[in-house]
This record gives C-alpha cells, sequence and structure tokens, in this order.
C-alpha cells in the first residue's frame, strides 16, 4: 500500500488577509478512488479544489499531483500534467458551439498546441472523438447550438464533458448536480460514472445521496479542517460528523 | 456510432470545389466585382483611367488588409487595441526604406513581393510590443497599445534618420525591379497589386480563424480561465495572435507606402488607429467579412463624401455612435441577424414594423443634416467665402425660418422613430425568438 497517491495534499493552508480559510488539511487519495469531500457551507471546499488546481495560491504547505509538486504552479500547467477541473458556476466557451466547446477541451492534450498549420476540420480523430464524446454526453443532435443558450442541464453536462474531454487521470468535480433536480441529478451522476471510469475523482457536492451513492470514500471538512475521512458507512455513523454536519441538516 | 463519426468529419469538413463554390460565392463575386472595377470608370474617349476612383479602391484594398487585421485581436481574441496603426506605419518605414534601397541598386527585391518586407516588420514590431502588451487583456491591453502608439509617434518627430522627421520619407516605387516586367508607374498597376495582396490576406487570415490557435483566441475571449483549465496559456494565445495580427497590419503598410510614395508620422498615429477600430466596429467585429464593410464603406465615406460635405467627419463620428449604442454587432451583425429570419421565410412579418420606423427615421437624419450644415455653412463655410445650396438654390443662412424647418424635422422625426422603437422591438423579439433557437454558434 506504498504507491503514490493521485493527490497528496500536506499541511495545506490559505489565508485571505487575517481570515484563515483553510487550516491545515492533510489528505491522500489513491488512484482510482472516487472521493467526496462533504462540508457545511462555509467550509471551504471550494478553496480547497481553487488552491488543487492552481486557481488559488497556497499560503502554506505542499499539493503532489503523483508525487510531482503542483502547488503555486498556473492552472495550464497543472492541467497539462494531468489534472482537470470543472467549476460549480458553469463555465464555458459560450459564444461557441457546442461541437467548438469541446473540441477546444481536446486540442491541447491532442497535442496540437498553439498551432497555425491544421486546418480544425481537416483533423478526422480529433473530430471523431468530438463526435464520441459528445455522444455520449447526449448533447450530439445540439451540437450547433451556441452553448451559451443550451438548457441549464445541458450546459452542466457540457462543463462535465469539457473536463473529461482532455483525459485527465485526476478529475476534480465541484458540484456537479447543484441546481439539478432529483431526475436530472441522477442522470448526471450516471454520465460521471461513466466517464471517470479508471480515473481518481476527487467531488465537491452538497447532495449527500449523490456522494454517498458515488463514493469509494468521503472526507469531512469543517471550519478548513478535515474532521473525518474514510469509506462512506463510517463517516455517516462517525458522531463527530453527525454533530457538525449531518446532526444539524438531518433532523 | 460509425454513423456519428462519418457526419462529425462530413458536415464539417467538406471541401470540395462544388461546397467552397456554394460557401464563398459571395467572396467570389466581390473579387470578381473588384477586378472589374477600374473598367467601370475607364475613359474611354481619353484612354484612361479616372485617378480619383484608381487611388480610392487601392486605398479601400489596403485598409481591408488593415482592418481585417485588427479584427484578429478585436473580434477573434477580445482584445481592444488603441495603437494598431503602429505595425502598419512602422511596415510602411521599412518598406519605404527598401524601395529606396532597390531603387538605387543596394539592394534587390521585386515589388511583387515587397509587401513582404512590411509583412516581416510588422511582425518584427508586434512580437516586441505584443509581448508586453499581451500580458494583459481588456482596459490595461488597451491602455499599453495606446502608450505604444504614442510612444512610437513621439519617436517618429524624434529620430530623423529613419522616420525622417515631420516632411516624413519618399521614395519612387518605380524601381525597375518586377518579377512581371512591370513598371508600376501607372496606379492601375499598383491596385492590382493592392488587390492581389487583399486576397491573399484575407484568405489566409481565414483559414487563420480555422486552426487551433484561432479557435482558442476564440475560446480565450469567451472565457479565458477555463482556456487555462484545458491546458492553454491564455496569455501565449494572446502573444502569437497579436503577432499574427501584426505581420498583417505591416503588410498593409507596405501597400501604403508602394501606393502613396511617401510614409509620415500619420502613419503610426492614433487618428490611423482611431480610425481602423471605427472601420472595424462599424463593419462588424463579430463575423470575418465584418471588417471589410467597414473598411470599404469607410473609405468610401471619407474620400467622396469629404468632396460632398465638409462636415462629412461628423456624420462618421455620428454613424459610429449610432451603430455602437443600436446595433453593437455592426453592419454585418445586422445581416446575420436577419440572414436566419430570411431563411425561415419570415421576412413578412418584419416589413410592416420596418416600414413604421424607418421613414421616422429618414426624416429625423434629413433634419439632423441640414442642421449640421447650417451651422457648418454659418461659421466655417462663410469665413471661407462659401455658398450653401439646396438644389442649385443659394440659401441664406441668416434667416429664422430656415433653422426651424430641419429643427423641426429632427425633433418630430426622433419622437415619431422614438414612439415606434417599442413595437418594433417586440416584433423583432418574437421573429428572431423563433429562428434563432436554431441558430448555429460560431
Amino acid at each position: 500500500m506504498n504507491a503514490i497517491p493521485a493527490i497528496a495534499l500536506r499541511d495545506i493552508h490559505k489565508s485571505f488577509g487575517a481570515t484563515e480559510i483553510i487550516r491545515g488539511v492533510t489528505l491522500e487519495i489513491q488512484r482510482g478512488q472516487r472521493h467526496g469531500i462533504i462540508g457545511p457551507n462555509g467550509a471551504g471546499k471550494t478553496t480547497l479544489f481553487n488552491m488543487i488546481s492552481g486557481r488559488l495560491s497556497v499560503s502554506r504547505g505542499q499539493i503532489e499531483l503523483n508525487g510531482q509538486p503542483i502547488h503555486n504552479r498556473a492552472p495550464h500547467e497543472i492541467n497539462r500534467m494531468g489534472l482537470s477541473r470543472s467549476f460549480q458556476i458553469t463555465s464555458l466557451f459560450h459564444r461557441l458551439s457546442v461541437f467548438e466547446n469541446v473540441r477546444c477541451a481536446l486540442l491541447w492534450s491532442r497535442g496540437y498546441g498553439y498551432s497555425i498549420a491544421h486546418l480544425l476540420n481537416k483533423q478526422r480523430d480529433l473530430n471523431t472523438a468530438t463526435a464520441v464524446l459528445l455522444e455520449r454526453l447526449g448533447l450530439w443532435d445540439r451540437r450547433e447550438v451556441r452553448a451559451g443558450l443550451l438548457s441549464y442541464a445541458e450546459q452542466r453536462a457540457l462543463e462535465i464533458g469539457i473536463t473529461v474531454a482532455g483525459g485527465a487521470d485526476v478529475v476534480l468535480l465541484d458540484e456537479p448536480t447543484a441546481g439539478m433536480n432529483r431526475n436530472e441529478a441522477d442522470h448526471a451522476v450516471a454520465l460521471i460514472r461513466q466517464l471517470t471510469e479508471g480515473k481518481t475523482l476527487i467531488i465537491v457536492e452538497h447532495d449527500m445521496s449523490v456522494v454517498f451513492n458515488l463514493a469509494d470514500a468521503v472526507s469531512v471538512l469543517v471550519y478548513g479542517q478535515i474532521i473525518a475521512s474514510d469509506v462512506p458507512e463510517r463517516v455517516r455513523t462517525n458522531p463527530r460528523v453527525r454533530e457538525a454536519y449531518l446532526g444539524s441538516k438531518a433532523a | 456510432m460509425t454513423d456519428i463519426v462519418a457526419q462529425g468529419n462530413g458536415n464539417t469538413a467538406s471541401y470540395s470545389v462544388r461546397a467552397a463554390l456554394r460557401r464563398y460565392w459571395p467572396a467570389i463575386a466581390v473579387i470578381a466585382f473588384a477586378i472589374m472595377l477600374p473598367w467601370l470608370f475607364y475613359d474611354w474617349s481619353k484612354g484612361r483611367h479616372s485617378g480619383f476612383v484608381v487611388s480610392l479602391i487601392s486605398q479601400m484594398g489596403l485598409m481591408t488588409i488593415f482592418a481585417l487585421s485588427f479584427n484578429m485581436q478585436m473580434g477573434q481574441a477580445g482584445l481592444l487595441s488603441f495603437g494598431h496603426a503602429v505595425f502598419l506605419g512602422l511596415g510602411g518605414y521599412v518598406t519605404i526604406h527598401a524601395l529606396n534601397a532597390v531603387g538605387d541598386g543596394s539592394f534587390w527585391l521585386p515589388m511583387e513581393i515587397m509587401p513582404l518586407v512590411g509583412g516581416i516588420s510588422g511582425l518584427t514590431f508586434a512580437t516586441f510590443f505584443g509581448y508586453m502588451a499581451t500580458k494583459q487583456t481588456g482596459t490595461a491591453y488597451a491602455m499599453i497599445t495606446l502608450g505604444f502608439g504614442e510612444l512610437v509617434s513621439a519617436a517618429a518627430v524624434m529620430f530623423n534618420g529613419f522616420f525622417g522627421g515631420e516632411g516624413g520619407v519618399t521614395a519612387n516605387r518605380m524601381v525597375k525591379a518586377s518579377l512581371l516586367g512591370l513598371t508600376y508607374g501607372p496606379a492601375i498597376e499598383v491596385y492590382y497589386l493592392i488587390l492581389v495582396w487583399t486576397v491573399i490576406s484575407a484568405v489566409l487570415m481565414l483559414l487563420l480563424t480555422q486552426v487551433p490557435l484561432g479557435r482558442m483566441a476564440n475560446a480565450c475571449r469567451d472565457n479565458s480561465e477555463r482556456a487555462q483549465f484545458v491546458g492553454y496559456d491564455p496569455r501565449m494565445v494572446r502573444f502569437y495572435q497579436c503577432a499574427i495580427s501584426g505581420f498583417f497590419a505591416g503588410i498593409a503598410g507596405a501597400l501604403y507606402a508602394i501606393d502613396y510614395e511617401i510614409v509620415t508620422y500619420d502613419a503610426v498615429g492614433a487618428v490611423l488607429s482611431a480610425n481602423v477600430l471605427l472601420m472595424t466596429f462599424i463593419g462588424g467585429v463579430g463575423v470575418f467579412w465584418g471588417p471589410v464593410v467597414g473598411a470599404v464603406l469607410i473609405t468610401l465615406l471619407q474620400s467622396w463624401m469629404s468632396l460632398i460635405s465638409n462636415a462629412w467627419l461628423i456624420y462618421v463620428a455620428f454613424l459610429f455612435v449610432v451603430m455602437v449604442i443600436y446595433a453593437p454587432g455592426g453592419i454585418a451583425g445586422l445581416i446575420m441577424a436577419h440572414l436566419p429570419i430570411w431563411r425561415a421565410g419570415r421576412v413578412a412579418a418584419l416589413t410592416v414594423p420596418y416600414l413604421r420606423i424607418v421613414p421616422p427615421v429618414l426624416v429625423g437624419i434629413v433634419g439632423f443634416v441640414g442642421l449640421v450644415e447650417l451651422t457648418y455653412s454659418a461659421s466655417i463655410g462663410r469665413g471661407q467665402g462659401k455658398v450653401l445650396a439646396l438644389f442649385n438654390h443659394a440659401i441664406d443662412t441668416g434667416s429664422f425660418l430656415l433653422w426651424v424647418a430641419p429643427a423641426m424635422l429632427l425633433v418630430c422625426g426622433a419622437a415619431v422613430a422614438a414612439s415606434q422603437r417599442p413595437a418594433f422591438v417586440a416584433a423583432w423579439a418574437a421573429v428572431s425568438d423563433e429562428t434563432r433557437a436554431k441558430e448555429p454558434g460560431r
């Protein structure tokens, strides 16, 4: 069991001015694991994601991706090392078509870089991969619509599609089912399960049923600290967790 | 699945000649028209071309390249530049020195590929300035480019060796270096040189919208943070896009130098930078060919309308303000907004709303033009001893009634148009909503 973890957080701290949001988080997530992070509002879940993905700097501590330090590196560098993320508030290329959105997300991982010598429409493998992913997302029929004009659930599906398109083996999803009804959420969970097959998945979620349904392990973040990290059944029955988080809600 | 794969490639990648013709026939028609145009104004009795027309359409050609290169930054990458003339002007200066060098025999380069001198200069300067400016986006980028524009303008009057001071640098384009055996003395030969380079540049810039860099420029424009999380450094995307845009601006500068045989500090100045911005916005930033429309229209207004009215600048400025407020997509945006409605056969639904709003708008415009002309005539015109004439009748600008009439037209036209506007907007929204859902993204 000494394999290098996919993600390792070592005593991470984050302060905004005098306010300490993350107060020493240490966590290892093994390869292929589906790891849920839960916690009450303002616990710092999204801040944690922002630090892992390079959107925010780390005040103190270290983050490793497959054994390589990634803290305080630029988001595109971290992405190129094999980590991808989605956003709680949908973040698309809103004036581009659905097809172009997915194709853009595939470009770097397929080695196109900043090329000016490849006509996109002539790249058969690229366009095939785009079409296949669109079909899996259920967005093939909507491929020519501007992303900004999609329905909310469709935008969320596209958000996940852009996140997994590049083939990153560590995927961070920030509240992928936020704002969805039960039916849409179930559909999204099935989609996530299918698209992240064999990958390491870290998911922040408010919807408990989604987390306990999807995750192999769950960490509970309260006031910038992890108070429990275990398999879902044991987290569910952990008295500290019930007190700090579930207790107030389950009532 | 194979079905989808075939479609995924098929419907986006049909590059057969017939498909290209079907798609690009308007462009081909425009090029054919541009080739014929000088001959439509040919004076057969004297056996010579109209100097005015040839010089006008030459300018349209090089401004088309310039505006398209501006839009590589503005429309495609979301970068507003206030100093784009720097690349045209510096490309022009280097070209005019190259022309002189070829002229005195110290250097040999045929005229046909001389525009590449400007292009490479533009690329070099855009690499240098762009590397710094593209560290930023938005307002900061606009400020930095404004600063560079002022910097180069100041340098142009300080360093006489290269810039020739206030008088600029002149050259004779008849350098006897041509692959085709042309002298480039007659303006018509220069026009066709400009036309060929305009077509080459436009085609290259169109292709550049269909490659990974161009697409990621769109992506960074829409959401530069998301672009980072799919592996791209938005700063490098902006940098490369800016550098290539400078290349084409430099080609325009070379053609400018060849056409006018003089480059002064005006060519790097803020007025030209503002002009290209005006053209691009009036033509439309959201559509590839929008800047072409703007460049042709504004050049026409500048040359032809300046013959009719001395107050033409006011009309251009007014047009710009009105377009930015009411039609931010420019002329091309207006056309593209009507296309889906036209395709869906719903134009009839807009006929009545248009009939109700266009006449009062026209009346208002007549009133506005009348007031502007009267004001101009009563102030500057009188000073120059000019007389305002309408239908060949001299008009006394001192008469009070004469001022009331256009003022009434303007006020009434504007009032009626304003009262009709809500109904028009509602009718427009209803029809476009119907067709818009099917509108494809780009």
